[in-house]
């Protein structure tokens, strides 16, 4: 019983984990330019498929695995680039549909260069399951939450320390007098856009050998990153991480207490009801709207 | 100035009948009409559609739920409980409409991205459902449905029929009758556009607190809209389900939503007739990329961004400016 639960708990921090790591990719993008990027998760897909290949080709495993999230954070600047900045008059449902369109182009790609097919990675570390509590757990979910809380308090140094990280956080709340301090905001939302694909794709490579990987893992990731983005509240980093983790708990727990054909259905009806108590999330800000 | 107006609207009604009664003269087989039936019956959805997102601006990113839930009502109840196709659709409308308002009071209190998360989180619950209760809707493989009937007389693909001594067969008929479906839909939407609710959406997309200031019942309209474009995708989702006679729960899906969406923006927002050409574009696009085979999702995405880059209005807006501007200029040439 006890033990059962331990199992359902680890998986859902795990997989909580990777949305987390996604969810902070929305977030960081949606602070610097109001963005919602439909295409955050083919970073996911475009690491763990990269890291695959160059393996695939011969090179060692953290060689390949820096390669991917270099190309990553390339795609994520050429995004900004090419797909956003030249857009930037338009609304907010054609900025969507640009994201969408920029998704299927990545995934069009993908599919040309790697095939539909699955594609296995190995684990980091050893392959046999560890035993805890009564429970066996797969040694890779130890790298996903390792790895995940190592980028968080990276991420938090990175914004509190660094004077490009302050000059972010300048930008994302206030643009024009960003601006007026020297600040160049086009660098900065291009950063951000890197930043996110790099966070991106280090949860694709790292969830891969669980989940395993394909041109197309990209579309369900990505939504349940943006689930866990406004479930958290858009725009807080706190709540990117506590989304992310509550709406992995709670998947797990569904598939395994109820139904795991339904443990999206929960999943979704989650996030509805949040909204309808807390219309801007768990830890969203309130913004007074100007006439 | 307002007679004006409502020739300028007949003008656009009577031009969309000319073309809908003229297209067959194009078309040489079967599959034409076919691709033509479903165009038009997904420019009526996207017409419903439009009035949410175009003219209220609301986003909704769950709009293929309703279609859904109309097709499968309709598949379901005509075929396992043998009710007749009419009055089943009516009834699977009002079932919807019901279902828009219970949803649409609290989801449209949110705003922008939050309504984007609800609408599309409604939407995936739809499609799950419908794809796990395999005994009523046969889950992922799908149901056959019965072929539509008005008042006795069949309407189906595979008959053939006769009038006035013309011999035509059935898809040629439903052709007709989906063009002449998608022309009472518009005819209704710009009715509903020149409305005092027309007025007040497009107050309502302007600025909300304003239009609230000036005594605009916004949270009303906004409901009500809702389940107006709701109960157009329930609608039509039946009468596609009876076309088609075979239906997936694909219909319902997230993708299925965002093709919806993607007509609205992409032939022009707030433009009845732009969004019927985004409707247009959007099916015959995957036909013609057809040909490029494995290239053909990487040209998707391409066109589908960079149309939207360098078009950010939408095609029929952007072409009907670049007319508008032409003629400017030649008048001022003249002058």
């Amino acid at each position: 019983m006890f033990a059962e639960f331990i199992q359902y708990l680890f998986t859902g921090i795990t997989i909580g984990a990777t949305y987390a790591l996604i969810a902070l990719g929305f977030t960081l993008i949606y602070n610097s330019s109001h963005v919602i990027n439909f295409a955050q998760g083919e970073f996911l897909m475009i690491g763990g498929m990269a890291t695959v290949s160059f393996v695939g080709m011969g090179l060692p495993m953290p060689v390949s695995i820096v390669l991917a999230v270099l190309l990553a954070g390339v795609i994520g600047i050429c995004l900004q680039r090419f797909a956003i900045a030249p857009a930037k008059k338009a609304d907010v449902v054609t900025l969507i549909i640009i994201t969408i369109g920029a998704s299927i182009f990545i995934r069009g790609v993908a599919q040309l260069v790697w095939g539909k097919q699955y594609h296995v990675m190995k684990n980091f570390s050893t392959d046999k399951p560890i035993h805890a509590f009564g429970a066996v757990l797969n040694s890779q979910s130890f790298w996903v939450v390792g790895i995940g809380a190592i980028l968080v308090v990276a991420l938090v140094l990175f914004f509190s320390r660094t004077m490009t990280g302050k000059a972010i956080l300048a930008t994302s709340m206030n643009k024009d007098a960003a601006r007026l301090v020297g600040i160049r905001t086009q660098m900065v939302l291009m950063l951000a856009f890197m930043l996110s694909a790099l966070l991106g794709s280090i949860a694709g490579i790292i969830v891969a050998p669980i989940t395993f990987t394909s041109y197309d893992i990209g579309i369900m990731l990505g939504l349940k990153g943006f689930v866990a983005a406004a479930l958290g509240g858009l725009g807080s980093g706190v709540g990117a991480i506590v989304g992310g983790l509550l709406l992995g708990i709670v998947e797990a727990m569904t598939a395994g207490y109820i139904s795991s054909d339904y443990k999206d259905a929960v999943a979704f009806s989650m996030i509805l009801l949040v909204l309808f108590f807390m219309p801007r999330g768990l830890f969203g800000s309130r913004v007074v709207e100007r006439v | 100035m307002l007679k004006n107006f409502l020739q300028m609207r007949l003008k656009g009604l009577v031009v969309l009948a000319v073309i809908v009664l003229l297209l067959p003269l194009f078309f040489n087989n079967p599959f034409h009409y076919d691709l033509a039936t479903q165009i038009a019956i997904f420019a009526a959805t996207v017409v419903g559609l439009n009035l949410l997102v175009g003219f209220a601006g609301q986003i909704s990113l769950g709009h293929a739920g309703f279609f859904g839930v109309g097709a499968y009502f309709s598949a379901v109840m005509t075929g396992t409980y043998g009710w007749t196709p009419l009055p089943t659709m009516l009834v699977a409308a009002v079932v919807v409409a019901l279902l828009a308002w219970l949803v649409g009071r609290p989801i449209l209190k949110l705003k922008g991205h939050y309504l984007s998360m609800a609408t599309l989180a409604m939407g995936f619950i739809i499609a799950i459902i419908i794809n796990n209760e395999g005994w009523l809707t046969g889950g992922p493989d799908g149901m056959s449905v019965a072929p539509f009937s008005i008042f006795g007389w069949e309407l189906s693909s595979f008959n053939q029929y006769s009038l006035f001594g013309i011999e035509f067969g059935g898809d040629v008929a439903w052709y007709f009758f989906a063009g002449f479906l998608l022309l009472v839909a518009v005819w209704i939407a710009e009715n509903i556009i020149d409305s005092p609710i027309g007025r007040a959406l497009r107050s309502v997309h302007g600025s909300e607190i304003a239009a609230r200031v000036v005594g605009v019942d916004t949270s009303y309209y906004k409901s009500l809209v809702f389940v107006v474009s709701a109960v157009y995708a329930s609608l039509m989702g039946s009468i596609y389900a009876h076309f088609s006679g075979f239906i997936t729960p694909h219909l319902a899906s997230f993708e299925q939503s965002i093709v919806l969406i993607t007509m609205v923006v992409l032939g022009g927002m707030a433009s009845t007739f732009g969004v019927i050409l985004g409707a247009v574009v959007l099916k015959l696009l995957p036909q013609v990329l057809a040909d490029f085979q494995e290239l053909e999702m990487m040209m998707f995405g391409l066109i589908l961004m960079l149309t939207m880059i360098f078009m950010p209005k939408g095609l029929f807006p952007t072409l009907q400016n670049k007319l508008a501007e032409r003629k400017r200029k030649k008048s001022e040439e003249q002058a």
